[in-house]
C-alpha cells in the first residue's frame, strides 16, 4: 500500500541530524580531523543522492546519468577558478543556470522515452558530457583541473577552512532535505508520485505529466549541480573521472541501500556507503567485490533498504515499502 | 589530401563498427528478448580478452587462445543467466541495472584477484603482425583480420537468426516473448543459449581488440555506452539494425576525430577549430542518438511488431 512518508521527524533521524550538526565538535574533541573530512564527503555525495531520489524514486525516472551534474557543477568552480574568477555567488549561479540548462535540453529529450530507453539515454548524456571534459585540453582534460583557492564569499559565510566548509555543506543538506519534503507534499509532488504509479490516469485528470517531469527533472539537476560545486570546492581538484557512468551507478546504490522514495533514505544510504568504502578499502584492495556481491544480495533477498530495517523499529517515520 | 591516411582511417572506422556489432548485437537480442538491462556485458568482452590471453601465454597459439576463450565466455554467460539473470526477468529495471552494476564490480574485481592490477599484452604470431601492400596503400595485417573476422561472424549470425529454428524462436521472442511462450517453447533454454551466445560474442570483441590495446580491467566499461547507443540507434531487439548502427558510428567516431576539425578550420578560425573539433566529435554520436529518439525513436531498422 503507498502512502507519502508522514513526516521529518522520524526519532531516529532527529538524532542523527543532530550527531551531523555537533559533529565538528565532537570529531575536534576526539582528535579525528580526518573523519570530518570523511563526513564532509559523505554530506556532499548525500546531496546527489537526495537530488537522484526525487526523480528515482519519487518519479520513478531511472537516471544512470545523474553523476553529470555533479561534473557540471564541480566544473562551474573549476573553470572559472582557472581565469581566476573566485566568486562564490559566480560559481553557484553558473552551476544552477548551466545544469538547469543542460537538464532542460537532454531531459526535453530524454522524457519521451520510458523504461529501458530512459536509463540508457540518460546514461549516455552523461557519457557525452564525460567526454567533452575528458577531450577539453585546456582544461587539463583526463589530468583533471586543480582549483588551488575556494570559492570567495563574504567574510561570514567564509568555506575555507574544514568546519566552516562542513557547516556550508550541512546547511545546503539540510535545505536540500527540506525542500525536498516540501515539494513532495506541494500539488507539484502529488502530480510527480502519482504519474509514476498510473500516468495515463493522471494525464485524465489534465496534468500534462510530460511538463511536471521536465520540472522534476531540472530540479533534481540543479540541486545535484550545488553537490557538485561543493564537491570542487572539498576536494580543490577534479577530473572527469568524478562523472563516469560507474559514479552515477554507485549514486543509485547510495539511494537503494538507504530505501528509495523516502527523505532520510539516500543521506544514510550514503553516509553507510561512504563510511564502509573507507574500511573495507583499508582492510583489502579487493573490497569491490564485497559490494558486488552485496548488491547482488540486496536485490535478489532484500527489500527496502537500511530505512526498511530501522523503520521496523522506528514506526514514527514509517514509509511505504 | 592523405589517401593513405583517409583509406587507414576508413579501416579504423569499419575496425570499430565492426567490434561494436559484435558487443551490440549480443545485447539488443537480450533487450529484444528477455527486456533486460545487461549492464555487465562489457564484463564479458574484458572476461574474453583475459582467457584469450592466458591461453596464448600458456599455449603459443593465438587461435587456440580464442577458441578455448569462446568456450570460457559462453561458459560464463551461461552461469550468469543461470545463476542470476534468469531470476530477474520480471523484476523492474531498476533491479537489473543494480545487480548488473554488481556484476561489473565482481568481474572486474575478480579480474584483479586472479590476473593482477596491471594489464595483459597478447602477443600477435608474426604471421598477423606485418603489413599488406595493396594498390599503394599500406593495411596492417591484423587490422584486415579483425575485419574479415568481424564480417564473418555477422554473415553467420545472419545466417542463424534468418534461416535455423533457434533464429525463428529468437526473432519471434523479440517482436513476442508471450506469444512463444504460449506456443509451448522452452522459453528457459532459448533465452539461457542466447545470453550465452551474447556473451560469447561480446568475449571475442575483446579477444580481437585485445592484442591492439592490451587486456585491462574495466576495459569493457566505456565501450559497452557505445554499444547501447548502438542498439538505440539501430533499434532494440534488430540484429539488421545493429549491424548498420555499429558501422555508421563506428565510422562517426572515427573520421570525425580525424577530420573535423580541418571542416571546422573551414567555417571559424584555426585556433577556435582546434579546441572545439575534438570535444564535438566526442559528442557527435551521441548528438545522433538525441537526433534518432527525436524523429524515430523506434530506431533506424526496428524489427516488425514490436511493441
Amino acid at each position: 500500500m503507498f502512502r507519502l512518508p508522514a513526516n521529518l521527524s522520524g526519532r531516529s533521524y532527529a538524532l542523527l541530524l543532530a550527531i551531523l550538526a555537533l559533529a565538528p565538535f565532537i570529531l575536534e574533541w576526539a582528535n579525528q580531523p580526518f573523519y570530518l573530512d570523511l563526513l564532509s564527503r559523505a554530506l556532499i555525495l548525500g546531496i546527489a543522492a537526495i537530488s537522484l531520489n526525487l526523480i528515482l524514486g519519487f518519479g520513478g525516472m531511472i537516471s544512470l546519468g545523474h553523476a553529470a551534474y555533479i561534473g557540471i557543477g564541480a566544473y562551474c568552480v573549476g573553470i572559472p577558478s582557472y581565469y581566476d574568477y573566485y566568486s562564490g555567488w559566480l560559481h553557484l549561479a553558473l552551476a544552477l543556470s548551466v545544469s538547469a540548462i543542460f537538464a532542460l535540453v537532454t531531459g526535453a529529450i530524454s522524457l519521451r522515452t520510458k523504461g529501458v530507453y530512459f536509463i540508457m539515454i540518460t546514461m549516455a548524456f552523461s557519457q557525452m558530457v564525460f567526454f567533452t571534459f575528458l577531450s577539453m585540453e585546456e582544461y587539463g582534460a583526463d589530468d583533471g583541473l586543480v582549483i588551488y583557492s575556494r570559492s570567495e564569499f563574504p567574510e561570514w559565510l567564509s568555506m575555507d577552512s574544514g568546519v566552516s566548509l562542513y557547516y556550508w555543506v550541512f546547511a545546503m543538506l539540510l535545505l536540500s532535505l527540506m525542500f525536498t519534503h516540501r515539494l513532495v507534499h506541494a500539488r507539484f509532488g502529488r502530480v510527480i508520485v502519482g504519474s509514476r504509479f498510473n500516468e495515463q490516469r493522471m494525464q485524465a485528470l489534465g496534468f500534462n505529466t510530460y511538463r511536471y517531469r521536465l520540472t522534476c527533472y531540472v530540479i533534481s539537476a540543479m540541486m545535484c549541480s550545488v553537490a557538485g560545486m561543493l564537491f570542487g570546492n572539498f576536494a580543490g581538484f577534479i577530473s572527469p573521472d568524478i562523472m563516469g557512468w560507474t559514479r552515477s551507478g554507485e549514486l543509485i546504490f547510495m539511494v537503494i541501500i538507504g530505501g528509495v522514495a523516502t527523505f532520510f533514505g539516500p543521506l544514510v544510504g550514503t553516509i553507510v556507503f561512504v563510511l564502509l568504502e573507507e574500511f573495507l578499502s583499508a582492510i583489502t584492495v579487493y573490497w569491490h567485490l564485497i559490494f558486488g556481491v552485496m548488491l547482488v544480495a540486496l536485490v535478489l533477498f532484500g527489500k527496502g533498504g537500511i530505512h526498511g530495517w530501522l523503520s521496523s523499529w522506528d514506526r514514527k517515520d514509517a514509509d511505504y515499502g | 589530401m592523405d589517401w593513405n591516411l583517409l583509406v587507414t582511417q576508413l579501416m579504423n572506422g569499419l575496425q570499430l563498427g565492426l567490434l561494436l556489432f559484435l558487443l551490440a548485437s549480443g545485447l539488443t537480442l537480450i533487450f529484444g528478448i528477455m527486456d533486460f538491462i545487461n549492464l555487465s556485458h562489457g564484463s564479458f568482452y574484458m572476461i574474453g580478452a583475459y582467457f584469450c590471453g592466458t591461453v596464448v601465454a600458456k599455449s603459443g597459439s593465438f587461435i587456440t587462445g580464442v577458441i578455448v576463450g569462446l568456450i570460457g565466455v559462453f561458459a560464463v554467460g551461461a552461469l550468469v543467466e543461470w545463476l542470476i539473470a534468469r531470476k530477474l526477468y520480471r523484476k523492474d529495471h531498476l533491479d537489473h541495472v543494480l545487480v548488473t552494476f554488481g556484476l561489473i564490480l565482481i568481474f572486474d574485481t575478480l579480474v584483479h584477484l586472479l590476473w593482477g592490477a596491471s594489464g595483459m599484452a597478447i602477443p600477435l604470431p608474426d604471421v598477423l603482425n606485418g603489413q599488406l601492400s595493396f594498390a599503394g596503400l599500406v593495411l596492417p595485417t591484423y587490422r584486415l583480420l579483425i575485419i574479415v573476422a568481424g564480417l564473418l561472424v555477422a554473415a553467420v549470425l545472419f545466417i542463424l537468426v534468418t534461416k535455423t529454428r533457434l533464429g525463428m524462436l529468437v526473432r519471434a521472442g523479440a517482436s513476442n516473448r508471450t506469444m512463444v511462450e504460449a506456443l509451448g517453447v522452452n522459453i528457459d533454454r532459448l533465452f539461457l543459449v542466447v545470453f550465452a551466445l551474447g556473451a560469447a560474442m561480446a568475449g571475442l570483441a575483446g579477444m580481437l581488440i585485445a592484442p591492439i590495446t592490451e587486456a585491462s580491467i574495466g576495459m569493457g566499461n566505456d565501450i559497452i555506452i557505445v554499444a547501447f547507443v548502438v542498439v538505440i540507434v539501430g533499434g532494440i531487439g534488430s540484429v539488421k539494425g545493429a549491424f548498420y548502427a555499429a558501422l555508421i558510428i563506428g565510422l562517426i567516431d572515427t573520421l570525425s576525430r580525424s577530420y573535423l576539425d580541418q571542416l571546422l578550420t573551414l567555417t571559424m578560425p584555426d585556433n577556435y577549430a582546434e579546441t572545439a573539433a575534438p570535444a564535438l566529435s566526442a559528442m557527435l554520436i551521441y548528438i545522433l542518438m538525441a537526433a534518432v529518439l527525436a524523429f524515430r525513436p523506434q530506431g533506424l531498422f526496428p524489427i516488425a511488431g514490436m511493441k
